[in-house]
């Protein structure tokens, strides 16, 4: 059945890349915050404040960096809301494919695209970015599909849930950019009001966002184990619950 | 039962007693029925009988409440990705990515099933979408979307398939386009289980049809047998000035009325016998007749009588 899921994803990476508009913002945005917003803050005759420098230094690229993973679950939680509408899923599953071999070409084709975004990041940055970051591309890398990965199951839960196609991308925005304004990223988890910093230690882009900040900044793995488990924990129980209560049709 | 040649009494499918409710709604009950190898069998009814339903289950795709299925000697729901890789099926209203190219999908199809796969090209070509290899899903007709949901049914070369409302949404050169291709797949000695409300292409199409109204099956026979056992009444209608003509039909043996307006006569009466006799009484008694047809029953007149309504109602 490997051969099954190396075609399907290949195809769905054509049919993705035949939309350009869908392809172009996916990617494009992200990379345009970066560029744009680093550009805004970071000019200036004099050099940017101390605490300018660790916004565009580590907040702004971490920010971003969420953007693609969160971009990637909206795309996924369209799709498949598009697939289930319009019955593609259940043709598909009308085959000897077996149901997770079509969910993981998808998941797998928005790693892909998550990790050509962060390279067109990194590659935009060196370039146009006003100050020049040093990180470990590679770690974080592997952070950032840790993460999406993570993300994209509690994407599952949401196209689970999502009555028709037309809702999906905006429940799924709905769900996670209130949970990116309380991940810690701008205002910091001790500086909220109680109720506010509990609801933010069990929202899962809160770790994400830990995890990201961390490799960014030269962490060490060892000192992230909390929140890798804590992402394994939010794979493993979106995952189970998507699968009880994921609707084919 | 159908004629046809081969080994017509295996069971590709049996049926046994299959109910499928969907919260308080029983979609189907207490369904029985059974396929054999070789025959185009349809399973006919109103939108929302429970035709889909039952298929689905024959097909793996749900699972019955009660009762019991098996299909090529497997079990549909415990076995059903041993079923899928030995069948092809056609669903009702699918779609497929609206930018795939159809030899993608074909393709993709091909490589799904193990088993040495029919020659997609060819298969294009049989079906009239040679021209339109490398066009995407979207941009194709609906009688060549159609078209390509037979081929990816096909692309495994099996032994049963499954088409559900196949010709739904088609104009009527397109559907008989499609019959023919459906009679092409009984020829090479596949077994075909389809469903339809359209009672002409029952009639035209299935060597046996089981009529389910409200999720259950109310009969099952050859469609020809069905109209005979619910439908024996025949009428001929015909138009003569003869001054003697409607005392000379109401004599006719097994004339049971005999309606005359404007010219025209309606003689109605029971049996395959009466437009014989009809004609014999014409040629005896050298009446002159100006127009001369008989009205026949259709399928559509049984579904009437068993159900009593129209099956577009």
């Amino acid at each position: 059945m490997l051969r099954g899921l190396a075609n399907l994803t290949w195809l769905e990476i054509k049919i993705f890349l035949r939309e350009p508009l869908g392809a172009i913002t996916t990617v494009g945005i992200p990379v345009l915050v970066f560029i744009v917003f680093g550009r805004v803050v970071g000019r200036g005759p004099a050099p940017p404040p101390q605490s300018a420098i660790g916004l565009i230094r580590v907040q702004l690229p971490v920010f971003v960096t969420v953007l693609i993973a969160i971009n990637a679950v909206l795309s996924l939680v369209t799709i498949v809301s598009i697939y289930r509408e319009g019955g593609i899923l259940k043709r598909l599953r009308a085959t000897p494919l077996r149901p997770h071999t079509i969910l993981a070409a998808h998941v797998i084709v928005k790693l892909l695209l998550t990790v050509i975004t962060l390279m067109l990041t990194v590659l935009a940055g060196k370039r146009y970015y006003p100050l020049d970051v040093d990180v470990p591309v590679f770690g974080f890398t592997v952070a950032l599909l840790v993460s999406t990965v993570s993300i994209l199951s509690i994407g599952f839960l949401i196209a689970s849930i999502v009555p028709t196609a037309r809702f999906a991308q905006p429940i799924g925005g709905l769900i996670l950019y209130p949970m990116l304004g309380l991940s810690g990223l701008f205002v910091r988890p001790e500086s909220l009001p109680p109720a506010l910093r509990s609801l933010a230690r069990v929202l899962p882009l809160t770790y994400a966002v830990s995890l990201l900040e961390g490799i960014w900044r030269g962490d060490a793995w060892s000192a992230h184990l909390g929140d890798l488990l804590a992402l394994a924990m939010v794979f493993v129980v979106c995952t189970a619950l998507s699968a009880k209560v994921f609707r084919w049709e | 039962m159908a004629t046809t040649g081969k080994t017509r009494n295996i069971k590709v499918i049996e049926v046994h007693g299959v109910r499928k409710t969907y919260g308080p709604t029983v979609a189907v009950d207490d369904v029985s029925f059974h396929v054999a190898d070789g025959e185009i069998f349809g399973l006919i009814g109103p939108n929302g009988a429970g035709k889909t339903t039952t298929m689905e289950c024959v097909e793996g795709l749900r699972s019955p409440d009660r009762g019991t299925i098996s299909v090529l000697g497997l079990d549909p729901v415990r076995d059903v990705y041993k079923l899928q890789r030995l069948v092809g099926v056609q669903l009702q209203e699918a779609q497929l990515q609206k930018r795939i190219k159809v030899w993608e999908a074909v393709h993709l199809w091909a490589s799904l099933y193990e088993r040495k796969a029919a020659d997609g090209d060819r298969l294009l070509e049989q079906l009239g979408l040679g021209e339109k290899r490398n066009a995407w899903f979207m941009t194709l007709s609906g009688g060549q979307k159609q078209r390509l949901f037979i081929a990816l049914a096909l692309i495994n070369d099996p032994e049963l398939v499954f088409l559900d409302e196949l010709t739904t949404g088609l104009d009527p050169q397109a559907r008989r386009a499609i019959w023919d291709l459906v009679r092409g797949i009984r020829q090479r000695g596949k077994t075909v289980f389809l469903t339809t409300h359209l009672m002409e292409e029952a009639e035209r199409l299935c060597d046996r049809v089981a009529i389910i109204e409200h999720g259950r099956i109310i009969d099952i026979d050859t469609p020809q047998g069905l109209i005979n056992r619910h439908c024996p009444e025949r009428q001929v209608v015909l138009a003569t000035d003869d001054p003697l003509a409607e005392e000379r039909f109401r004599s006719i043996p097994r004339v049971e009325t005999v309606i005359r307006q404007d010219g025209r006569f309606t003689i109605g009466g029971r049996g395959d016998d009466l437009v014989t006799n009809v004609i014999h009484c014409l040629s005896e008694n050298r009446i002159r007749v100006t127009d001369f047809r008989t009205v026949l029953p259709t399928l559509e007149d049984v579904f009437l009588k068993l159900t009593g309504h129209s099956i577009r109602d």
